[in-house]
């Protein structure tokens, strides 16, 4: 099976340049830590695990996603799917965020059927940094 | 052997199935397109006759292959596919002296004819190709031409084994044994039988991929007609000891059929020695063409077979349908070349993959799949923990290899072979299979080595379980979502 050359590129790129495609994390200690929401979902049994972050920021009110960061272990259009997602998420409200579907993902990178889970992933991903983010804040 | 009759020396012409043959010495630089020497028929029993065609065949040679032509140009270009090939064992490109013969077997020029045909000569001319391919075939496993039917492939072979024996035998016993790494082509066979009523036992193989005679032993019983076993397994490269198991089930009276589509010409197997009973091959997997395969089946002690296939009584009725001498004659090629080429190619496989592990086996948290000591070392198996496969294989954009990565299957399960192994899931979708062959190159394997070193570690830059691995997380322990 053949991946779109959009999969291939945002692949390559992730790859190539991990910090320009935000790859890392933030880990307790550091100094924003109490403003970061983890997700992670998967298992390695299955063949993907993703781990994403979102750092948010009071604006005018609202919390915005200001920064995130992810690692994935998994296939390519796994590894693509996170990088996408990333980049829709940035300067998104966390109810903006929580309404990204996994469909927008698929089309974008036109992912073939068999892959359409890899997406799946990444809108889970992304509720469950959401549900920890909001979870932190109620500890407050 | 021929090739040392004095005949030959003198005038480079030898004698074979009773027509004088011409060999011709290749100029260095087409040796790697053409093989070191290029046989043609003369067509002529008579040796005088059989000279003066020579010379034709020496001057259009000559003219084909001279200095200026375009032809020969074309030949010089290096060819070079940017992607180095490394899945072998998944099929092979056939080999140019191959294509070269089973050329001659198609236009009306050709040996186009029905071996069937027995009323002309167009037949008798396809029958003596398929019967020279036989003997080819034959001698490679040291066994008798009229021991070997010719079938679709490996896969076709295996159906007819082991239902062929199933079903023929079925009043003395209802019993098979076979293992759970064998190929889809057995073990999907076998799972049919069961929906008949056939009871199967599947072995499990030890943690290197090896079925021990004792396990065979163990399971036999009185009512088990037939015994099906790989001598190398397509995935993990590990040999099983066919001489040993064949001695279990010769006394048991079982027989004894053996999935060779890996084995045949890359390890020397002498069918006079060992007691297997049937035997499967494939042309494809040793520079042959796909399509085309071959059963064994012996003859003293004699094994029955009910067919699969009925119409025109070929192959001595095991096998109807007309034969495809094109083929045919292609494998015969192939396997003639295998027995010349076995050990020089077995001794460049056996380097390729010390050079692979050797640069490779200082990483950190690598895993052979099989075993080295155990293993045909044209297939190599190995686990990157904390890289998904195929993320790895796309990384290594200029390779084609293949994974056990469930996401490279169409059934998202990770390889069977390597679950039963014992292998945990995730190194199971963190394998790769290089597997080298006849052309591939010594520095191909040594710039794959930067290659997986480099990508791995990008990957395990961007993998959570590395992470939590260097911060000595136990993976086990997590309850993952």
């Amino acid at each position: 099976m053949a991946y779109s050359q959009k999969v291939v590129d945002k692949f390559e790129e992730t790859l190539k340049n991990p910090e320009g495609a935000s790859v890392g994390r933030w880990k307790p200690g550091d100094k924003d830590f109490h403003r970061v929401g983890t997700g992670i979902v998967g298992a390695p049994a299955c063949g993907d695990v993703m781990k994403l972050q979102i750092k948010c920021e009071n604006i005018e009110g609202e919390n915005r996603i200001v920064d995130a960061r992810f690692k994935t272990y998994g296939c390519g259009s796994a590894i693509a799917s996170s990088g996408q997602l990333i980049d829709m998420l940035k300067g998104k409200t966390l109810e903006e965020a929580q309404n990204i579907s996994n469909q927008e993902i698929v089309d974008i990178l036109e992912l073939p059927a068999i892959k359409i889970h890899c997406s799946v992933l990444a809108e889970e991903a992304i509720h469950r940094a959401i549900d920890d983010f909001k979870s932190l804040r109620n500890n407050d | 052997m021929w090739y040392n009759s004095p005949e030959m020396d003198k005038k480079y012409l030898f004698k074979r199935n009773n027509v004088w043959w011409v060999k011709l010495a290749v100029p260095v630089y087409l040796r790697e397109k053409l093989g070191f020497d290029l046989r043609k028929s003369t067509g002529e029993k008579d040796l005088e006759k059989a000279l003066l065609v020579r010379d034709s065949i020496v001057s259009e040679f000559k003219a084909k292959f001279s200095k200026d032509s375009d032809q020969n140009a074309l030949l010089k270009t290096n060819f070079s596919n940017k992607t180095t090939y490394f899945d072998y064992a998944s099929t092979t490109p056939v080999d140019e002296r191959v294509i070269e013969k089973m050329k001659e077997c198609l236009s009306f020029e050709g040996a186009f004819g029905n071996s069937g045909s027995r009323s002309h000569v167009y037949g008798w001319k396809a029958e003596e190709l398929v019967e020279e391919a036989r003997l080819n075939v034959a001698n490679l496993l040291n066994c008798d031409p009229r021991e070997i039917i010719w079938t679709s492939g490996a896969t076709e072979s295996d159906n007819l084994a082991i239902k062929g024996a199933a079903y023929f035998y079925q009043s003395k016993g209802r019993h098979i044994i076979t293992s759970k790494i064998e190929h889809k082509a057995v073990l999907d066979v076998c799972r049919q039988l069961e929906k008949e009523n056939f009871e199967v036992t599947y072995l499990d193989p030890n943690e290197n991929g090896v079925i021990s005679p004792q396990a065979v032993k163990d399971a036999i019983r009185e009512d088990t007609v037939l015994v099906s076993l790989m001598q190398i397994n397509n995935e993990i490269g590990v040999l099983n000891d066919i001489e040993q198991i064949g001695l279990i089930t010769r006394e048991n009276g079982t027989i004894f059929h053996v999935d060779a589509a890996q084995s045949a010409g890359k390890i020397p197997i002498d069918l006079s020695k060992l007691n297997v009973d049937l035997m499967s091959f494939s042309a494809h997997k040793i520079y042959g063409p796909k399509g085309i395969g071959a059963l064994y089946i012996r003859r003293k002690p004699r094994v029955r077979l009910q067919p699969l296939f009925h119409g025109g009584g070929q192959e001595r009725g095991i096998r109807a349908g007309t034969l495809p001498t094109h083929q045919i004659v292609g494998m015969g090629e192939a396997f003639r070349i295998a027995q010349e080429q076995m050990e020089i190619d077995h001794k460049r496989l056996t380097n390729f993959r010390s050079i692979l592990w050797n640069g490779l086996k200082d990483m950190e948290e690598v895993y052979i799949n099989g075993s080295i000591e155990n293993g045909f070392p044209g297939i190599f198996n190995m686990s990157f923990n904390f890289v998904e496969g195929e993320s790895l294989i796309m990384a290594l954009k200029n390779i084609a290899v293949s994974s056990g990565s469930a996401c490279t299957s169409a059934s998202l399960e990770p390889s069977y072979v390597l679950r039963a192994l014992g292998r945990p899931d995730e190194l199971a979708h963190s394998s790769i299979r290089f597997s080298f062959g006849r052309f591939t190159k010594k520095e191909e394997v040594e710039n794959t080595v930067d290659l997986v070193k480099n990508s791995v570690s990008q990957l395990r830059e961007i993998s959570p379980l590395w992470e939590m691995y260097q911060d000595g997380i136990d993976l086990d322990k997590i309850e993952w979502a």
